[in-house]
């Protein structure tokens, strides 16, 4: 044991792979995920259990942790409630509390922005302060709600350790495999006839620069982690090139239902709310006290899904 | 916090540094804070959509200039919104769009209302909310305030109306508000746009007003107390805004309650026409004298109602002196 490392759970996920893939070159990385990490750097030493399993706690005893960056957290809808619950609420809690139980410095959490859910009257731009409704209207998704609301408990039950929670917007890339970014791959993806919000996409390299800045000592608190900018959902739709099917919005939910319960379909209906209202959020503060800005153009952002990887090397001062 | 010397600011650095050469990993790849400085230096050269929906937003804007002449072009062409790489701005308006969504709204303005401005000088400059009266069953006469503020005012601007919450639920209403730059009215989204200089147009009586029935006509009903904390708060002048006209538009006998709460509206006024078409009456807007309040934001509901009740007296008096002085609905 020589330095003092960073415990990544659920690091062998698209997300946490790409972040540990950044982070391990200057950090000591020890991971945590149940799941394999293939091509799993030499540097990096991988604890492959279930963060439930009592034997956690064995890491953060023995191995010096000075943060911990808390990804484990599963969002697959066709899994049962219970297993989303115990997996996602009791996990957090038992890597939380330890964490605090063996002094680590910095918790980080990864939240979203969909725990304030899209409503009609929503703000055009959400605070940090906004009440956390997204299970208003899609109450499967109560555990990732409460996984961020016990994090801000924690907050102030232990305020020597000083946790971030970072609630990105809608994550986009080459590698990962979300709902928004599924959603975007398809050829023909609904759109609701009528309706066009505004949405906002962030790169998952972006996300994890942003982590990296929540690392930084002296940062604590909860910031909503945006993008470059904000586009309508059509335009979006454009650039990728597809052609979207206006489905009437009567009948939306009860289609995506029946498509649903006979397995044709991803998307649990409640998620049509992303593409009917506004769920965007303001990132200023995460700005101010971060120091963080998407890198990413919106063009780049919005491509990263198709897997192209944008030509950076000359600087396009003239490009548009 | 000391142990915990995470070298953040050195991956940071790494991160949003250049690349060298081709060898560096998709990871590492630059994104430099620059590139996105420059490209928003550059100016947007909107790509004209395409196909039969591009034909008719160019008819549209043809339209639009075709009414209005070269003067509304340059007019037009000193509007300016921190539009990005796609040519909206945060709100979702869409300045192009918008361009060719007034051509309509430029004709009933122009030929079917022929509306008439008086004091549109009284403006101030920078942001200002704006609190008119509401009537005449469809909101009308918040179309032809924004399309005065377009062709009359100086410097021309956009005016932004605090719609309806009901306004999102609705298919093809709703990105048709946000392209043209209207917003839902929640206190958040006015203080926003009054930081960034915006014009807000406000209806304090909401549908109470626009939908109230012909008995009424003329008769401010209750005005929301919102604007006037707002305006406290960021120390915004209140332009008292009074359309006369509007009111004859579409004279409503019976509010059918019941059918609105079955069909989700806030309203559903029955007219001669049976649904509201508008008659081609003459509107008249009156924009008053800036009216300025001081006092804190967090006073009891009771002290802002006097200041509302200011506001509201003020709109009264213009309406009672705009219905003497017009000669006549019609005309």
């Amino acid at each position: 044991m020589s330095s003092p490392s960073v415990l990544i759970t659920g690091i062998s996920g698209n997300l946490g792979r790409t972040f540990a893939k950044v982070l391990h070159r200057n950090e000591r990385v020890i991971g945590l995920d149940r799941r394999p990490f293939p091509g799993l750097p030499k540097d990096l030493e991988l604890h492959q259990l279930d963060i439930r399993k009592r034997k956690v706690e064995e890491i953060f005893r023995k191995g010096e942790i000075k943060a911990l960056v808390h990804m484990a957290i599963i969002h697959d809808p066709r899994l049962p409630q219970a297993e989303h619950h115990s997996f996602n609420v009791l996990g957090t809690k038992a890597v939380l509390e330890y964490a605090a139980k063996y002094g680590v410095k910095k918790v980080v959490l990864l939240s979203s922005t969909n725990v304030y859910g899209p409503q009609p009257e929503n703000d055009n731009f959400l605070t940090e302060e906004s009440p956390l409704l997204g299970s208003q209207r899609f109450p499967e998704i109560r555990d990732l709600i409460e996984v961020d609301m016990y994090a801000q408990q924690y907050m102030w039950k232990h305020p020597e350790v000083e946790t971030v929670i970072i609630r990105p917007v809608h994550i986009v890339g080459p590698n990962v495999k979300n709902a928004p970014s599924n959603y975007l791959r398809l050829k023909h993806p609904w759109m609701l006839a009528g309706f066009d919000p505004m949405i906002q996409l962030i790169h998952e390299e972006d996300l994890a620069r942003a982590a990296v800045c929540a690392l930084r000592p002296g940062t604590r608190g909860v910031y909503n982690i945006v993008g470059p900018g904000e586009v309508p959902l059509s335009t979006v739709l454009r650039e990728l090139g597809r052609s979207p099917i206006p489905v009437p919005h009567l009948f939306a939910r009860s289609i995506l239902d029946k498509l649903w319960q006979y397995r044709m379909t991803g998307f649990p209906s409640p998620e049509l709310d992303h593409i009917q209202f506004l769920c965007t959020v303001d990132g200023t503060r995460a700005e101010r006290d971060l120091g963080f800005r998407a890198s990413y153009t919106i063009k780049e952002t919005i491509r990263s899904v198709l897997g192209e990887v944008p030509p950076r090397a000359h600087s396009p001062a003239g490009a548009t | 916090m000391t142990g915990l010397v995470l070298p953040a600011k050195k991956i940071f650095r790494e991160l949003t540094a250049p690349a060298r050469g081709a060898r560096a990993e998709p990871f590492m790849a630059p994104s430099s804070r620059a590139t996105v400085e420059t490209q928003a230096l550059t100016r947007y050269e909107p790509e004209k959509p395409k196909g039969l929906f591009g034909r008719l937003r160019g008819a549209m804007e043809k339209w639009t200039y075709k009414q209005g002449g070269p003067d509304l072009e340059a007019r037009l062409a000193r509007l300016v919104a921190p539009q990005n790489e796609y040519g909206v701005d945060p709100f979702g308006l869409d300045l192009e769009f918008a361009k060719a969504a007034i051509a309509p709204a430029l004709w009933l303005y122009k030929s079917w209302f022929r509306v008439e401005t008086h004091g549109i000088g009284n403006l101030p400059p920078g942001r200002v909310l704006l609190i008119c009266n509401h009537s005449g069953q469809l909101p009308l006469d918040g179309m032809m305030i924004g399309v005065s503020l377009l062709v009359e005012a100086e410097p021309p601007r956009i005016a932004r109306a605090m719609v309806e919450k009901w306004a999102p639920t609705l298919p093809f209403v709703a990105p048709f508000f946000a392209r043209v730059g209207q917003v839902v009215g929640t206190p958040e989204n006015c203080r926003r746009l009054l930081a960034a200089g915006e014009t807000i147009m406000v209806f304090p009586e909401g549908t109470r007003g626009l939908n109230k029935t012909f008995d009424k006509s003329y008769q401010l009903q209750e005005f929301g107390l919102g604007f006037m904390r707002l305006a406290l708060e960021t120390n915004t002048p209140i332009v008292p805004v009074a359309v006369v006209g509007a009111e004859e538009q579409a004279p409503a006998f019976w509010d059918f309650k019941a059918a609105a709460k079955l069909l989700g509206f806030p309203a559903l006024p029955i007219t001669p026409t049976l649904i509201p078409i508008p008659l081609p009456v003459k509107y008249h807007l009156h924009f008053g004298a800036p009216m300025r309040f001081t006092g804190s934001a967090d006073d009891d509901d009771q002290e802002l109602d006097k200041k509302v009740r200011e506001v509201k007296a003020q709109i009264q008096a213009m309406l009672n002196k705009g219905i003497e002085e017009r000669k006549g609905i019609f005309f």
